[in-house]
């Protein structure tokens, strides 16, 4: 990794200034999970790391009925794990956090980080850049694209949001609190993130001095709402596909739902077929499984990862059954 | 080994280490210029030091004995305790916070050395495989490893005593399911896992997670 200058200021202001006297040459360091594997492999190579972790009013995480959860972009997720309220309100938030399942990346990872990770496309991670074009040519299209997008993916973008929590922060309405050189302000977190169109376009829309500090969750309100993840494997690794819902329910039916899938598209991706399909709907096994199919109606497999567009509909499916209480 | 150690400690002002790296000082010093040139009027407010990237003088609390070390900021802990302490329990496998041969104990919690800057691990308590043993006395985890042969080549060894360590600390009384999840940081390509397994039931069934012998 390239030599840097390092610092840890202890307010959001100095932080920001100090990341805008290095312009795009700086980095943020929170949990350093993604950052430094990042640096090691130079496909950043920043003169100065900004550390925020001393900033204490990014730590925390605060709950009030009305306004809903707010946890500061340092909560780490094993804090979000031990937190009760979450697990039993937020409950697709807790178990996203679970499907981290590395206990060392939950006690360093935070939750501004998982949001913030870079993309784990391996075209990417070997410095071929976002969009991984050569000689004009997508490598993706031509190469090995077996974990690549399914939807979302008219190109030239075809790489999947890393995200854990990002589906299911989506499915329950959350919204982002940036602070930057101009001061605050507010994202819905489904508009945070972007398919970049260009070559150097970022795929979330965080100007280089600018951080994220916090996550408002609305109240949960009964919510019913649940995170499903289909893996390759039990330990330490992303998932193949993911589906976060959240259901508003008027007795035993669906009033409004919020569908949104991780892992198959460069954002998380809302699925709205499968939102206006549930509404009116009571849950059941069938209804479950025509949401999935809805969810990945103009899913355009690439040539290695047609797979995924049944797990899809399958982390849909499951997600809606957990969500109402159904073992899967 | 020792040799270098020595000159760390002493914080010479050419160590072997600065000669070998020699072929880069220029790329560092340019970069220390642009750096520092960067700031300008914007930084003229902010009160706080802004440190490297040249070597800067750091202290790590290890096992108990607290060490001095002229570091840059880029030293991950895990390249702190390998090549400058001459502590090489902690392995480089991936060096990318995937595999956990490089799990050491960080404030009661497992963490991955390869992906904690040193000069953040300053002021923590940090516990390493070779802290573990009191003399010639193994930890219950150390004998219960050997005693359900839960290791074939041994390079996951270390890693995965210290995860297992760190994880009945906080579970004295795990199931067999809470096993596989708690240690799902750590890999062994060997594939021992039934017997890591096995010896975390027997140091917990034993209810000697912190002394004695299973």
């Amino acid at each position: 990794m390239q030599a840097f200058e390092y610092v840890s200021p202890a307010t959001k202001q100095d932080a920001v200034k100090l990341l805008a006297g290095a312009g795009a040459e700086s980095a943020v360091l929170a949990g350093g999970t993604d950052l430094l594997s990042l640096m090691k492999d130079y496909v950043i190579a920043p003169k100065r790391v900004v550390n925020i972790k001393s900033i204490k009013e990014l730590q925390g995480i605060r709950y009030d009925s009305r306004r809903g959860l707010k946890l500061g972009v340092l909560t780490t997720l094993d804090q979000l794990l031990a937190d009760k309220k979450i697990k039993q309100e937020y409950s697709s938030l807790w178990q996203a956090a679970q499907g981290v399942r590395s206990p060392q990346i939950q006690n360093m990872g935070t939750v501004g980080g998982d949001l913030c990770q870079r993309p784990r496309c391996w075209y990417y991670r070997n410095g071929y850049g976002l969009l991984a074009m050569q000689n004009g040519k997508s490598m993706v299209l031509e190469g090995d694209n077996r974990y690549h997008a399914i939807l979302g993916n008219t190109g030239p973008a075809y790489f999947v949001n890393a995200s854990s929590l990002a589906p299911a922060l989506i499915a329950l309405g959350s919204r982002l609190k940036i602070f930057g050189p101009d001061g605050a302000r507010e994202v819905d977190l489904q508009d945070f993130y972007l398919i970049p169109t260009k070559q150097g376009e970022r795929e979330y829309k965080l100007a280089a001095a600018e951080i994220v500090t916090d996550i408002l969750v609305p109240p949960a309100s009964r919510r019913n709402n649940a995170t499903y993840e289909v893996r390759q494997k039990e330990a330490l690794d992303w998932p193949l596909a993911a589906a976060a819902v959240a259901l508003q329910m008027d007795g035993s039916r669906v009033k409004t739902a919020r569908v949104v899938l991780g892992h198959v598209a460069p954002i998380p991706w809302r699925a709205p077929q499968a939102e206006k399909f549930l509404a009116g709907k009571t849950i059941g096994e069938d209804v479950a499984e025509r949401a999935g199919e809805a969810a990945v109606t103009g899913a355009r497999p690439l040539s290695g990862n047609k797979y995924k567009i049944r797990l899809a509909r399958v982390a849909v499916k499951r997600a809606i059954l957990r969500a109402t209480g159904t073992e899967v | 080994m020792g040799k270098e150690k020595k000159v760390d400690k002493g914080g010479s002002n050419l160590s072997r280490r600065d000669f070998l790296r020699g072929s880069t000082a220029g790329a560092l010093s340019t970069g220390l210029l642009s750096g520092r040139a960067m700031g300008g009027a914007a930084e003229a407010a902010v009160d706080v030091q802004i440190l490297g990237p040249e070597p800067l003088p750091m202290m790590l609390r290890i096992n108990g004995k607290t060490h001095r070390m002229k570091l840059e900021p880029r030293v991950t802990l895990l390249d702190a305790l390998r090549n400058h302490l001459d502590l090489t329990g902690a392995k480089k496998v991936c060096d990318r916070a995937t595999c956990g041969a490089c799990t050491v104990i960080l404030n009661g919690k497992p963490a991955y050395a390869c992906t904690v800057l040193a000069i953040e691990a300053q002021g923590k308590e940090i516990q390493t495989i070779e802290g573990l043993a009191s003399g010639e006395e193994l930890h219950p985890m150390q004998a219960a490893f050997i005693e359900n042969d839960a290791q074939q080549c041994g390079f996951c060894t270390p890693g995965f005593v210290m995860a297992c360590k760190a994880f009945l600390d906080q579970n004295p009384n795990p199931s067999r399911e809470d096993i596989e999840k708690g240690l799902g940081g750590n890999l062994c390509r060997c594939g021992t896992y039934v017997g890591i397994r096995q010896a975390v039931l027997d140091v917990a069934r034993a209810g000697k997670g912190g002394e004695g012998n299973a």
